[in-house]
């Protein structure tokens, strides 16, 4: 008996081991994250113009997954060889990593060459996948997003408000706000990282662009007081009620829409809000929206030239469900992403050679990225997995006042050092 | 008949390969994951051994105290609701409604049939806050009270999942213990009311000592599940805000699959089993004692 089940354990390990190998793909499957609202649009109007073609061999089949639940996901059928042709991965850039170390990501330097499009891509974009992905460019930047704050013009105008340069001047507008009726930042807590993302903000601009880059590195820990510093001064826009009232329950779409109809004065958004700006959802109209860095912290070894960077959560094609077909739909992809792009207001890593007409927050945007003296992350980007859970679970606590500055900061910091 | 069924080598290999095919699909992931708990690492990185560290980090990990007792805190709340609910509506099945309870036995038990995950969502769209309030805070409003942000605090935020997993299962308990009821011979009852004994003398000395197989089998039922709950907390609240509404199933989930330590998941689940073994083994002790089953 004791043999029997011995042998067909055995036989069941074998069979775990191997996996079933991956077959040619008969459709353009693209796993995305439920966020993303801005690359599928894109995709769609290649598909129905420029890549008609391609379509009609591979058509393209979107599925979406929620974003805190991407990397798993990715991973699981990673291990079971059965990811789809195209995903979306690296919502944490350490996971991301993980999956090119194990090669189950096409190296796109040497893909986009065979195909003769490597010039398309921006070499800015390039050098932030590579920052951020291990060395390798392996990642399509479908989106090439600076940071910075979007703000209400109409609203500022009625009320003889300025662009604040400083962060005491950017508290102050905080308060004028609240007293005229407004909410000062719409910020989703149920998201939690447009919440940490004020945190580095505050952090790269008192500290210096590679203060987060130490504590990654073990050179300083978040809990040293320079960087407390940082998160209680978000803390304190909480205790002030500058996020409106009930902000951990507001989700991502919920608080954009809080922007975009006129209740919130302000948000912390990257540039991939052009989408959602230049859209018929923008109650305010773009006209009215404008765009201005995170102001300096006064005394701060950090500049208001630089921006945080990023390239959204990428996409990126498997390197064993590569066939021949699905190289003609990555070389389509290449050539013409980057014009579609611009059509719809969006800026992106592709390069685009088509003049579109463009509303002035698009144009401040695209010439911010043009002249930008350097770029910087953000607060999880650094940290491993269980960190960037902490991090984005506990945001919303810290700015309602339901764990302080330093607390905040060891548990994160206790991540980082057991993950 | 009688000889094929009488002989014992004719049952072996009757039920044999299909005990065979049981076992292993249920013994062998569970030794797998057994020896998981010595190594560390995932299928995509691979796995290292070492040894008893997981053991070791259980004991000291502040994550794992928290899951424990909001998972034992979870477990004891939502199964005392559900059986007193339940058999409070068993009861009202058997002595108020009699015949026409079918309607309403049927409308109670419609929220067990529904998946959790839409149970879910409707009770955040009820206890919603932002950006608008939900029914439950509007009503607040109205009576006076200001609107409270439910979701957004461990505190309410557990009252909500124990309401929600409450309303969904009390139906099932009361058709369960209803079963019970109707298993008393009506001649015990109809005489003790004869002897003029009220509501309450019946309840505590014919109708309770009588149903107490099936309560203790609904109380195995319920703590049992009520232990290992992950998808309604997981669609509420995804175990936040911070991490205190995560059980551990829902931590376990997340070492294993979101923080790729399938070494440390599996010491967390081998936990849960030595919980429910204990549950089970209390309850199966204790009714054994009162010679009941």
């Amino acid at each position: 008996m004791a043999g029997v089940i011995g042998v067909s354990a055995l036989a069941l390990a074998g069979c775990a081991g191997g996996g079933g190998g991956a077959s040619a793909p008969d459709a353009l499957t693209f796993l995305k994250n439920s966020e993303n609202t801005t690359t599928e649009p894109i995709l769609d109007a290649l598909a129905d113009g420029e890549c008609a073609a391609e379509q009609k061999v591979l058509p393209l089949e979107v599925s979406s997954v929620p974003q805190a639940e991407l990397d798993a996901q990715v991973q699981l059928l990673a291990s079971q060889n059965g990811l789809p042709a195209m995903f979306s991965a690296g919502g944490n850039p350490a996971e991301g990593a993980k999956l090119v170390e194990q090669g189950v990501i096409l190296d796109l330097d040497e893909a986009l060459t065979d195909l003769g499009v490597r010039d398309k891509i921006s070499e800015g974009a390039v050098s932030t996948i590579e920052k951020l992905y291990g060395g390798k460019f392996s990642f399509l930047p479908f989106q090439y997003n600076i940071e910075g704050i979007f703000y209400n013009k109409a609203l500022f105008a009625e009320n003889g408000w300025e662009e604040p340069q400083t962060w005491t001047e950017l508290t102050d507008l905080a308060a004028e706000v609240k007293a005229a009726g407004y909410t000062p930042f719409a910020a989703s807590g149920e998201q939690g990282w447009p919440l940490t993302r004020l945190v580095s903000g505050y952090t790269f601009r008192s500290l210096g662009a590679d203060a987060l880059q130490k504590v990654a590195d073990g050179d300083a820990k978040l809990t040293d007081p320079e960087y407390v510093e940082a998160a209680q001064a978000i803390a304190d826009l909480g205790a002030e009620g500058y996020f409106g009232e009930n902000v951990t329950s507001l989700d991502y779409d919920a608080a954009t829409n809080e922007f975009l109809t006129g209740n919130a004065a302000m948000i912390y958004m990257g540039s991939w809000l052009l989408g959602n700006i230049n859209s018929d959802a923008n109650a305010i109209g773009a006209e009215n929206v404008g765009f201005m860095p995170f102001p300096a912290v006064e005394g701060g070894a950090g500049d208001i030239g630089e921006y945080p960077a990023n390239v959204g959560l990428p996409a990126t094609f498997g390197s064993k469900t590569y066939t021949p077909e699905v190289a003609d739909w990555l070389g389509c992809i290449a050539e013409n992403y980057g014009n579609a792009a611009a059509e719809q207001g969006q800026i992106t890593g592709f390069i685009s050679d088509v003049e579109v007409e463009q509303n002035e927050v698009t144009a401040t945007i695209s010439d911010t990225i043009a002249t930008s003296t350097d770029s910087v992350l953000w607060f999880e980007a650094l940290f491993p997995a269980k960190a960037s859970s902490v991090s984005s679970t506990n945001a919303a606590l810290l700015v309602t006042g339901q764990l302080s500055a330093e607390d905040f900061m060891a548990l994160v910091q206790d991540a980082i050092d057991n993950p | 008949m009688n000889s094929v069924l009488g002989d014992k080598k004719a049952i072996a290999i009757l039920l044999g390969p299909a005990l065979l095919v049981y076992t292993l699909i249920t013994m062998v992931p569970v030794l797998w994951s057994f020896g998981l708990t010595f190594f560390k690492g995932n299928p995509l990185q691979g796995f290292e051994f070492n040894g008893i560290v997981n053991y070791q980090r259980i004991f000291t990990d502040s994550y794992v105290h928290d899951a424990f007792w909001f998972t034992i805190k979870y477990a004891i709340i939502t199964s005392i609701g559900q059986i007193i609910l339940g058999y409070g509506l068993a009861l009202l099945y058997m002595f108020v409604l009699k015949k026409s309870s079918t309607l309403v036995r049927t409308l109670v038990f419609f929220p067990v049939v529904l998946p959790t995950v839409a149970i879910s969502l409707l009770y955040q769209k009820l206890f919603q806050s932002a950006p608008n309030d939900g029914l439950i805070n509007e009503l607040l409003v109205n009576v006076g009270l200001g609107s409270v942000d439910w979701l957004g605090a461990g505190d309410t935020a557990f009252i909500v999942i124990v309401i929600m997993d409450i309303w969904r299962s009390m139906g099932f308990y009361g058709v369960l213990l209803f079963s019970g009821l109707l298993d008393i011979p009506e001649d015990i009852i109809e005489s003790a009311r004869i002897d003029g004994a009220r509501f309450w003398s019946l309840l505590r000395h014919i109708i309770l000592p009588m149903s107490l197989p099936i309560l203790f089998a609904s109380i195995i039922f319920s703590l049992n599940g009520t232990v290992k709950v992950f998808d309604s907390v997981f669609a509420l609240t995804a175990g936040g805000p911070g991490n205190q509404t995560t059980p551990l199933t829902l931590y376990m989930y997340r070492t294993a699959f979101q923080f790729s330590d399938y070494g440390y998941g599996s010491t967390i689940a081998l936990l849960l089993t030595i919980i429910c073994l204990v549950i089970t083994l209390m309850l199966f002790r204790s009714s054994r004692r009162d010679n009941t089953l």
